[in-house]
């Protein structure tokens, strides 16, 4: 599913001028502010949904199908990557009923090896590129990341944006290579990695949040998971709130994926919360709500185990990848 | 013939971050009681256990600062509730040196003291800050702030009131101390470290070195991280008189020896005061 | 798969509630006088939880009586003594939190959410607050020996019921009053089992002594010649009886009563935090609340933006068993509060204002009303003026600062306001020129053991929380 709203749409709509970056300044600046402690106090408020038996079972099975399976380490191998995919056909070797996560997220040279550990099944490999995680890089150097991951087969791209330009306010720069990513990417989705750990303010957070949306991407993205702060829950609910304003003026549906610091299934229920209670039922739904994790799956496991056991379960019962 | 247990005997080791190391330098000194009875092997600290304490101290300082008033004074309170737990321990030890009424005595005022402070936590801002009516379209106030990180000496005599005078009126509002304890009788420090540290209070807010004043206080008179000091315990006028000088350099705030500053005041001292203006219009 | 969310019920089984109950007088349950008992019901589902003592003007007597013999030693008391025992209230309230918040669910109807995270730890922190001023009261502002009052006589209301037993206890006891407090009938529960806490915390016999009862209960405390102070917090009628009662003697009166308060919205608001406030404003226990936002004031250049956002946002409300730890918005609390609801809601279709409704199934037993919103209301309209203490809120429409202050102070009530806009200056020049006691700007409803709240006008005078809360307790010196 990709975003065939353009920038000339936008144009043609009114609703941004994007013929200058002093105009595109404009529109960003002019979006509403965000009241730090507002914003936390309704995130923190959702924090408390009590999710119980049947909720829980659903939000636990929701929050595997949603998972990108993530390894973004330097010491990557080809027999980490084929582990990790193992895990992904099949979580629990105890339970064939347990739903495969969504797709596995790796660097972009180890996308042959996963495509060829995830034949036969629908599991997507997402490639990180665009000089993942910093950025810092030549557009030339970033644009050919990108081509060679789609060549070597990635479903999924997500691309961290400039956040150097975004600081020195050449927002059109930001802009631009989103644009020129996207059309690298071809028919592969493109998830926009905004990295809020670095753009720091909320307000900036919702500016950046429209230029991925803007640009075209198919989802946003909170963070590559290598700075802290990354995917909090007021964080998480600004962005989604983003998406909800994108929606209702362009009648877009974009996605959105939070990555870094997801651990726990009491962390995820409270994703699904939040997005259940700021965009509907509509965005649960792998297309649109991915959480990129690790060690996530296996709390997910243990959990899932209790509520069918009724027992307590441990590390020794679920695999490492 | 009874057949006591052989007693366990307690280390009196420094307090610093909220553990409890031995000195670096790995000497101690003999505490006694005032017959000259032998009560403890102290560790004696040394110049880099204070520079320890003083990064320790300055760590705490934001998380501490940055907590709610209410907060402060919930964890004062809790501080005053292990202290009455442990009521015998500090009557035993400030009895080696004073009878055992009046070392009654001192310990029940200085729990009871220890609370008065702790109540002060969430009250500072409405006593000491104010709204200033200047002349013009401005909203204005004044509200009151920790200084940081406050190097003390522990007084010789009221071993345990005047210790809880230093250090209580010194965290209530924010600020993080180091302490160096009595020459003569550290323990009740000692155990006061014990409380602080089973109380909820951040590692790193008190730090308790047992030693020598004499070989200590000058490296802190004269650091540069240390933002005030207090010299109320020290009764060498000559040692205080160099450490006034010394403490001069960074323009540290300064209680002087034999100063008797109390309660409120005592408070206010430790305190800077920042005034924030702002415009009112449509 | 919809993730729907599967009940969360919060358990009971902390919680014992006797059949009946006496009167907390001198440090004892005693029978009333008469004998006589009406029930206390839950709201949520109208079930019988137990029996309340119908307190008579004998058994005020008494209680009065109780309370001016303790006030001997409790006043001589050093005031560290005294704060140690409003700290060991204080604990025991944090200890026994849960027992608590549930039982006031269960007799006040609001959600256990609310009493769990709102309610008992503010009781909490007012007690802890309020402890360390008993030693302190030379700094407070009053003088250097400033004495406490005598016999307090003290009427609070349902919709807070353990706060606002806080609110007036706490800071009477730290300056040496003693008290007799009645509960309002709908909500005596969690009252009494402030007295068991009292009895736990070993608190001389007649420092605090509780008398059930309804409105001539009161009365009778009022009317009482040897109370020295009366503090009221409910209805601006009931509090304008109070002072004609007190006219002539000598008894201090401090009064929390209605309010009407608009909450503006400018067009540079932030607007999803300014969404939050505005539902949390009106919403928000239910809208059982005297400061309540329940006229949002609307820049008119942002209203369709606004009211969209604000449409969408009240139909994720979920109304329902206040037991529930999910539930938003708890029931009604009474019959005839849900009656006085609907009959002044009417008002706002026959005048001609737009109802809209939220969406939310309503339970088939217990007192509901679902989150509602009035359009095209004026300031002329019931709805705009009256105030409903339920879940209604009435929009208005505003063009300037000038002219949202002016719509905002048009009103007999002055107890609160709310201001959203990102602009720090014109926050304080409105503040400046609204007439309410508590200004909230870019947040609502928030309170604190340390924040003095009060009205303006016709919502009553003197000031609860913090140092200007201990004013309406003592005999202010030079």
């Amino acid at each position: 599913m990709s975003n065939s709203f353009s920038l000339q749409d936008a144009a043609r709509s009114g609703l941004v001028d994007v013929s200058s970056n002093a105009s595109l300044t404009r529109f960003l600046h002019g979006l509403p502010g965000v009241d730090l402690v507002g914003l936390e106090a309704r995130a923190a408020m959702l924090g408390t949904r009590s999710i119980k038996t049947t909720a829980k079972a659903e939000g636990i099975d929701l929050a595997i199908r949603m998972i990108d399976l993530t390894t973004l380490e330097g010491m990557d191998t080809r027999g980490k990557v084929r582990s990790l995919c193992a895990k992904a056909r099949r979580p629990d070797p105890y339970d064939a009923t347990v739903p495969s996560p969504a797709a596995i997220c790796v660097y972009g040279d180890m996308v042959g090896h996963a495509k060829d550990a995830l034949t036969g099944t629908t599991i997507k490999v997402a490639a990180v590129a665009t000089a993942f995680p910093s950025g810092r890089a030549s557009r030339r150097v970033k644009l050919m990341d990108v081509q060679d991951a789609v060549a070597l087969g990635a479903d999924e791209i997500d691309m961290v944006i400039d956040r150097g330009a975004f600081h020195e306010g050449r927002y059109m720069d930001v802009l631009e290579e989103i644009i020129a990513v996207k059309e690298v990417c071809g028919s592969a989705h493109l998830k926009v990695i905004l990295e809020t750990g670095e753009l720091k303010t909320y307000d900036n957070i919702r500016r950046a949040s429209w230029l991925g949306m803007l640009g075209g991407g198919d989802f946003i993205k909170t963070s590559t998971g290598k700075v802290t702060p990354a995917a909090t829950a007021p964080v998480v609910l600004l962005m989604l709130q983003a998406i909800r304003d994108f929606h209702k003026n362009t009648g877009q549906v974009i996605g959105m994926k939070p990555a870094g610091g997801i651990r726990t299934t009491k962390d995820a229920m409270k994703m699904l919360v939040l997005v259940k209670e700021t965009l509907g039922d509509r965005w649960l739904d792998p297309d649109l709500f991915r959480i990129g994790a690790s060690s996530l799956l296996n709390d997910l496991l243990m959990q899932r185990t209790k509520l069918r056991t009724g027992a307590y379960s441990g590390p020794d019962y679920v695999t490492v990848d | 013939m009874t057949n006591k247990p052989v007693e366990i005997r307690r280390t009196a080791k420094l307090f610093i971050g909220g553990k409890f190391p031995r000195s670096e330098s790995a000497r101690s000194f003999e505490v006694l009681d005032r017959k000259g009875n032998f009560l403890a092997n102290a560790s004696l600290a040394s110049r880099k256990d204070a520079r320890d304490a003083v990064v320790a101290a300055r760590a705490a300082f934001a998380g501490w600062s940055g907590a709610t008033a209410y907060n402060r004074g919930q964890v004062l309170y809790r501080v005053a509730e292990i202290m009455q737990g442990r009521r015998n321990q500090f009557v035993d030890e400030l009895a080696a040196w004073i009878d055992h009424a009046a070392a009654e005595r001192e310990v029940d005022a200085a729990i009871d003291r220890w609370v008065w402070f702790a109540g002060w936590a969430d009250k500072l801002a409405m006593v000491t800050g104010s709204n200033n009516p200047v002349a013009g379209p401005f909203f204005n106030f004044s509200v009151p702030e920790p200084t940081g990180v406050i190097a003390g000496f522990a007084p010789t005599n009221n071993a345990l009131i005047d210790l809880v005078e230093l250090v209580a009126s010194a965290i209530v509002s924010g600020n993080t101390v180091v302490v160096v304890a009595s020459l003569q009788n550290p323990l009740p420090a000692v155990s006061l470290g014990e409380v602080l540290a089973t109380s909820d209070v951040p590692g790193g807010v008190v730090n308790i070195l047992t030693g020598d004043a004499t070989e200590i206080a000058p490296w802190l008179a004269s650091h540069m991280d240390v933002n005030a000091i207090d010299l109320s315990g020290i009764s060498d006028a000559k040692l205080a008189f160099d450490l006034e000088v010394s403490a001069a350099e960074n323009l540290k705030r300064i209680l002087r020896a034999g100063a008797s500053v109390q309660g409120l005041a005592r408070i206010k001292t430790w305190l800077e005061t920042k005034t924030v203006w702002h415009p009112r219009g449509f | 798969m919809t993730f729907e969310y599967a009940p969360a019920l919060e358990s009971t089984s902390v919680v014992s509630i006797k059949d009946q109950y006496g009167l907390f007088i001198n440090g004892e349950f005693v029978n009333a006088q008469a004998g006589e008992h009406f029930a206390t019901l839950n709201p949520a589902n109208e079930d019988h939880l137990a029996n309340i003592s119908q307190g008579s003007s004998h058994d005020i007597d008494v209680a009065v009586k109780a309370a001016r013999k303790a006030f001997v030693k409790w006043s001589a008391m050093p005031g560290a003594e005294r704060g140690k025992y409003l700290y060991r209230i204080a604990r025991i309230i944090q200890d026994r939190s849960r027992e608590i918040a549930v039982l006031e669910t269960l007799d006040n109807g609001k959600p256990i959410r609310e009493t769990r995270d709102v309610d008992i730890p503010l009781v909490a922190a007012q007690f802890f607050h309020y402890a360390g001023w008993a030693d302190k009261l030379e700094y407070a502002g009053m003088g250097n020996n400033p004495q406490p009052l005598g016999v307090a006589g003290q009427i609070i209301p349902w919709n807070f019921p353990l706060l606002m037993l806080a609110w007036k206890i706490a800071p009477a006891l730290a300056a040496g009053n003693t008290v007799v407090l009645k509960p309002a009938e709908e909500t005596p529960l969690t009252a009494l089992l402030f007295a068991e806490i009292c009895q736990q915390a070993d608190l001389p016999p007649g420092v605090v002594n509780i008398v059930t009862g309804d409105g001539s209960t009161g009365r009778a405390l009022v009317e009482h010649p040897d109370i020295n102070k009366i503090a009221f917090t409910g209805s601006t009628e009931v509090g304008r009886q109070i002072a004609r009662a007190v006219a002539g003697t000598q008894k201090k009166v401090t009064l929390e009563l209605g309010g009407k308060a608009a909450n503006i919205v400018f067009d540079d608001a932030a607007i999803d935090q300014a969404i939050e406030g505005v539902v949390n404003g009106i919403f928000f226990n239910q809208g059982h609340v005297c400061c309540a936002g329940s006229r949002l004031l609307i820049q008119e250049s942002i209203y369709d933006q606004f009211m969209e956002l604000l449409y969408d946002r009240c139909n994720t409300l979920r109304l329902g068993n206040p037991l529930d730890k999910n539930t938003d918005v708890g029931a009604i609390n009474s019959a005839a509060q849900l009656a006085r609801i609907t009959e002044i809601a009417a008002t706002g279709d026959a005048e001609g204002a737009h109802r809209w409704t939220a969406s939310c199934a309503i339970p088939e037993k217990g007192f509901w009303y679902p989150p509602t919103i009035f359009t095209d209301v004026s300031q002329a309209n019931r709805i705009a003026r009256e105030e409903i203490f339920g879940p209604v809120l009435s929009v208005l429409t505003f063009r300037t600062p000038e002219e949202a202050i002016e719509k905002a102070n048009n009103s007999p009530f002055g107890l609160s306001a709310g201001i959203w806009t990102e602009k720090g200056s014109r926050i304080l020049q409105v503040a400046s020129q609204l007439r309410a006691g508590v200004v909230w700007a870019n947040t609502f409803n928030k309170f604190d053991a340390t924040s003095p709240f009060g009205g303006y006008k016709e919502s009553g005078y003197g000031r609860e929380g913090g140092r200007h809360g201990l004013e309406p307790y003592l005999k202010v010196g030079g």
